[in-house]
């Protein structure tokens, strides 16, 4: 049988505010565990919360950038449950009325089409805390730096049919979240988290199948391989006639091993209702147009315009669109050298490779735009060639020159564009090659070009690489050649 | 000294009559005294007091006192007080120790008033005959057989017995008019919003309201200076305006109208209340005023509404309370779910366990509609018939109870019995409106006090309208035999 995979997704995306969504605490990551959670995120008796007005503008500007209605009136609910890194006995969230209403984001598929995946909504909600299992001998720790920290969970419909869309919506919405610059999307610290609604369908069924629920998936690559063995758990299952249970998952992306949480039996009930020490939360006309206004260039946008002010091709813009810093650093590099192509092929290619290797993003490049820039215009003016300036690059990457230009002059990586010069050097690689000219000379003309290459070759040796090798090729045919 | 009101000590402070020092040692000897019997305090504080009202005398010296300076104060044992424990009269918080100050008591704090201990009360506020303490029931001090009110009994009970110039309380549902009422003193709830709950242990937090519980209109207006504005850390507190309470207290009533809820005569109210507050009622018809007859046609509908709102709201907010990180843990708890378990069947009590387990009801899957829904539309409709009531009248009144204090132990064992006594107070919460308690005389020489609605932020009006009463009549000055 034909099967159709379906998958809706919930995100949740830690907002880059300073402070805590209802408290003054820090939101900074990495501080020794209880230093920053103050009264109210302990949820000591008789504190209250203050709703942070910056993680309702983040909340409102990610409504703006995925064409959602935004909810001028929304409401703060209470989310009852035991836990021990829950102080307070319930999470603040929203429920009935959040903050954004329904969007959507496009994304570009495999084959170059688009599809739109819709959000159903999106709202605000304080995290929990950590509890720390280890270390403590049959006891728990309990780290509650993180109660309180705001995030916005954003709930897809179940538009998503593979786990390629799946992994394509992801990226997209990191490139959303990152671009509005409200989540510093550092997915290793847990900043974006996925949790996947998987079911399949026999092809051309209607009605879905029942669905699992795996939790808190913090890599692209983790998500796409718990949707593909759940997929195939999922079909294996039924195919062997068995029953899909509604459960929540776990899914360890270490080992690859996934095993069932809970139960739908299992659930809580969570006896939702409206918080009653916070207010609706009131947005004015005045507040959102200001909002608006200042809303950045968004990815698709930025896409479009690539192609139309750069004349770059729809796979180019598309990677160089998909994230605020690189999308700066593609435009720094085009300012510097004025060359669009060079630019992107430089920044996919060998920038891209070398800041994977060492694991570091853009931003942190020790090969800053106008280095890169620099370092394009040189190739541009026969200062060096293609292969010279990946060598002035690996210098630029260890970071020891600040230029191209001071790479070139120390290493003297200069091209040689003397005619005379490269004449003389010439006539010393014939003169050595005597055998070859001849055999050259006797061969049929469709035979030349090969060996031709044979003197070119020979030619850069000579010169160290640094001959400028249209001239040399230019030469050479004219001597060979008579 | 401590027989007099605030208003008289803060005069002979100001005039050097005596010293705040003298004035809370007088206070601290009485509590040594008579406290044993009445059980008011939970915790009396006695050398940070003497502390305080050196540093008071200290202040009023270099001529940088208020009307609060060196005036010694007792406050619910639901405030949290930095460094002092805060109870709520529960064993769940019996080892509480608050790390931080609520806004009212560091308001009192920085008007230089002196804090002479906390107040017994109903656990966690709940309750209506203060019965429900941990530290045992507080006796009302004009009948020791009879109960103080509640839940801020303690409050009221060392204000009537001269154990505190004045007292903070808090009101839910009734909780500073009643026993305020019950204790012959004088209390008022504020207009929801105008006191900032920050650091109040939340029993019900959209009903909860601190005020003044004191021997006079004239000392609530004095503390009401001190306790209402806007705070930045309660988003329910609201910015508006706080006048100085103390300077309308004369105005003149010529032209009130009185609106008497036909509702309010209902079957169950005592005849001597009844009577005390028909006298009352004449002497505003002498001082000006005018009576009018309205309805409140959903009166009735309070004590189902309240006891699903209240619960609800208290079952979420005593979650907090899982024996984690704060209050009573159980001893060589098992595994996760036996502290859970055990720390909170032994740190609450019976009382409180019974709204949390109605409040998780009416709040569960398929049962909200019905209940808390449905309960949130009759607030609705409650806030309604008081707005239309208000288009006829300026204020409304009535008892706040339907009998005088009844014996303690009485109906202790009936929580039907004991919600149903809350039948006048409840809607004034419901509907966000201050209200107002004043002695009005006495039913079975226990005290009768006669409730004063008002609208949204009128309580400078009621101040006014409590005070020319007092003016004219002397049951807020008459006290209990023990003194």
């Amino acid at each position: 049988m034909q099967w159709e995979t379906v998958i809706g997704l919930e995100i949740h995306v830690q907002l880059a505010t300073k402070t805590k969504i209802f408290s003054g605490a820090s939101t900074a990551f990495g501080a020794a565990p209880n230093t920053q959670a103050c009264a109210v995120d302990l949820g000591l008796p008789g504190v209250l919360p203050v709703v942070n007005e910056e993680a309702v503008n983040m909340a409102i500007r990610f409504g703006l950038g995925i064409d959602a209605e935004i909810n001028q009136v929304n409401v703060f609910e209470r989310k009852n449950y035991f836990y021990p890194d829950l102080p307070k006995g319930y999470q603040t969230t929203q429920l009935e009325k959040p903050i954004v209403g329904a969007g959507h984001v496009d994304i570009t598929l495999a084959d170059g089409s688009t599809k739109t995946i819709r959000i159903h909504h999106a709202h605000l909600e304080e995290d929990a805390g950590k509890s720390l299992h280890e270390d403590f001998h049959g006891m728990s720790g309990i780290d509650l730096n993180r109660a309180g920290t705001p995030l916005i969970e954003i709930v897809t419909e179940p538009d998503i049919r593979s786990a390629e869309e799946a992994v394509a919506f992801a990226k997209k919405l990191h490139a959303i979240v990152t671009t509005l610059g409200i989540c510093d999307g550092d997915m290793s610290q847990g900043s974006v988290r996925f949790d996947v609604n998987v079911s399949v369908r026999p092809k051309g069924q209607e009605a879905f199948g029942t669905r699992t629920e795996t939790k808190n998936l913090n890599s692209f690559k983790f998500m796409e391989a718990a949707i593909l063995k759940e997929v195939a758990r999922q079909i294996d299952l039924i195919e062997d006639g068995g029953q899909i249970i509604q459960e929540t998952r776990l899914y360890n992306g270490d080992t690859g091993e996934a095993r069932s949480m809970r139960s739908k039996e299992e659930a809580n009930d969570y006896r939702y209702f409206p918080c009653p020490d916070l207010l609706p939360v009131m947005i004015n006309d005045e507040r959102l147009a200001k909002l608006k206004a200042d809303m950045p260039e968004m990815p698709d946008a930025k896409k479009s315009r690539l192609i139309a002010q750069f004349g770059l091709s729809e796979y180019d813009a598309e990677i160089l669109s998909a994230d605020q810093a690189t999308a700066a650093y593609f435009e720094a590099v085009v300012t510097a050298c004025d060359d669009a192509k060079l630019s992107a092929n430089w920044i996919m290619g060998e920038l891209s490779r070398s800041l994977n290797q060492s694991n570091i993003v853009i931003a942190d490049s020790p090969v800053t735009a106008t280095m890169l820039g620099g370092l394009i215009n040189r190739i541009k003016d026969n200062t060096i060639s293609g292969k010279i300036a990946k060598e002035v690059f690996e210098v630029l990457w260890q970071g020891e020159c600040n230029s191209a230009d001071e790479v070139i002059d120390k290493k003297g990586l200069k091209q040689v564009t003397d005619t005379g010069t490269i004449e003389a050097m010439i006539d010393s690689v014939l003169m050595a090659n005597a055998q070859q000219v001849e055999n050259y000379r006797a061969a049929e003309p469709e035979k030349r070009g090969k060996m031709m290459g044979f003197f070119v070759g020979q030619c850069m040796k000579a010169s160290g690489g640094k001959a400028n090798p249209g001239m040399v090729n230019q030469i050479l045919k004219q001597k060979l050649d008579g | 000294m401590y027989d007099k009101t605030i208003a008289e000590q803060s005069r002979a402070l100001t005039r050097g009559e005596l010293s705040s020092v003298e004035l809370t040692q007088s206070y601290l000897d009485r509590i040594r005294q008579f406290d044993g019997d009445i059980n008011s305090y939970i915790t009396v504080t006695e050398e940070l007091a003497l502390d305080q009202a050196r540093a008071a005398d200290e202040r009023r010296a270099s001529g940088d006192a208020g009307a609060m300076t060196g005036i010694p104060l007792a406050h619910k044992d639901l405030f949290c007080t930095e460094g002092v424990k805060t109870s709520c009269g529960s064993r769940m918080l019996d080892n509480f120790i608050a790390p931080y100050e609520s806004t009212v008591t560091a308001r009192f704090k920085d008007a230089g008033a002196v804090m002479l201990g906390k107040t017994n009360m109903d656990e966690f506020a709940m309750g209506s005959s203060n019965e429900n303490s941990y530290y045992g029931p507080v006796k009302n001090p004009w009948d020791k057989a009879a109960i103080p009110g509640g839940s801020s009994g303690g409050s009221a009970a060392a204000v009537a017995a001269r154990l505190a110039a004045g007292a903070t309380g808090t009101d839910t549902g009734g909780s500073i008019r009643q026993p305020a009422s019950h204790c012959g003193i004088t209390g008022l709830k504020p207009t929801y919003g105008r006191v900032s709950r920050w650091g109040m242990v939340a029993y019900a937090s959209s009903l909860d309201q601190a005020g003044p519980m004191t021997r006079s209109a004239e000392d609530a207006a004095i503390m009401l200076n001190t306790m209402a504005g806007f705070d930045p850390r309660d988003s329910t507190s609201l910015e508006h305006s706080v006048p100085d309470y103390t300077t309308t207290l004369n105005d003149s009533l010529e032209g009130l109208t009185i609106g008497l809820p036909k509702e309010y005569i209902a079957a169950g109210l005592d005849a001597d209340v009844e009577k005390q507050i028909d006298r009352s009622i004449t002497e505003y018809v002498k001082l000006g005023a005018k009576v009018k007859e309205v309805s409140l046609p959903n009166a009735g509908l309070c004590i189902p509404a309240y006891y699903v709102i209240a619960p609800a709201e208290a079952s979420s907010n005593l979650s907090r309370f899982d024996g984690v990180r704060f209050g009573h843990r159980c001893e060589d708890p098992q595994d996760l779910m036996d502290l859970y378990l055990r720390s909170r069947s032994e740190g609450f009590g019976e009382e409180v366990k019974r709204r949390i387990i109605v409040g998780t009801y009416a709040l569960s899957s398929g049962y909200y509609d019905a209940y808390y829904r449905k309960a949130q539309q009759i607030r609705r409709l409650i806030r309604d018939d008081f707005l239309d009531a208000f288009k006829e009248c300026d204020v409304i009144m009535g008892p706040n109870a339907p009998t005088a204090a009844f014996d303690l132990g009485a109906i202790n064992n009936d929580p039907v019995a004991m919600y149903l006594s809350d039948i006048y107070t409840l809607s004034v919460n419901l509907a966000g409106l201050p209200g107002l308690s004043v002695p009005v005389g006495m039913a079975n020489n226990r005290p009768v006090g006669l409730q004063i609605i008002g609208q949204h932020f009128a309580e400078a009006r009621l101040l006014n309208i409590g005070h020319r009463l007092q003016q004219v009549t002397d049951w807020h000055l008459q006290s209990p035999a023990l003194i």
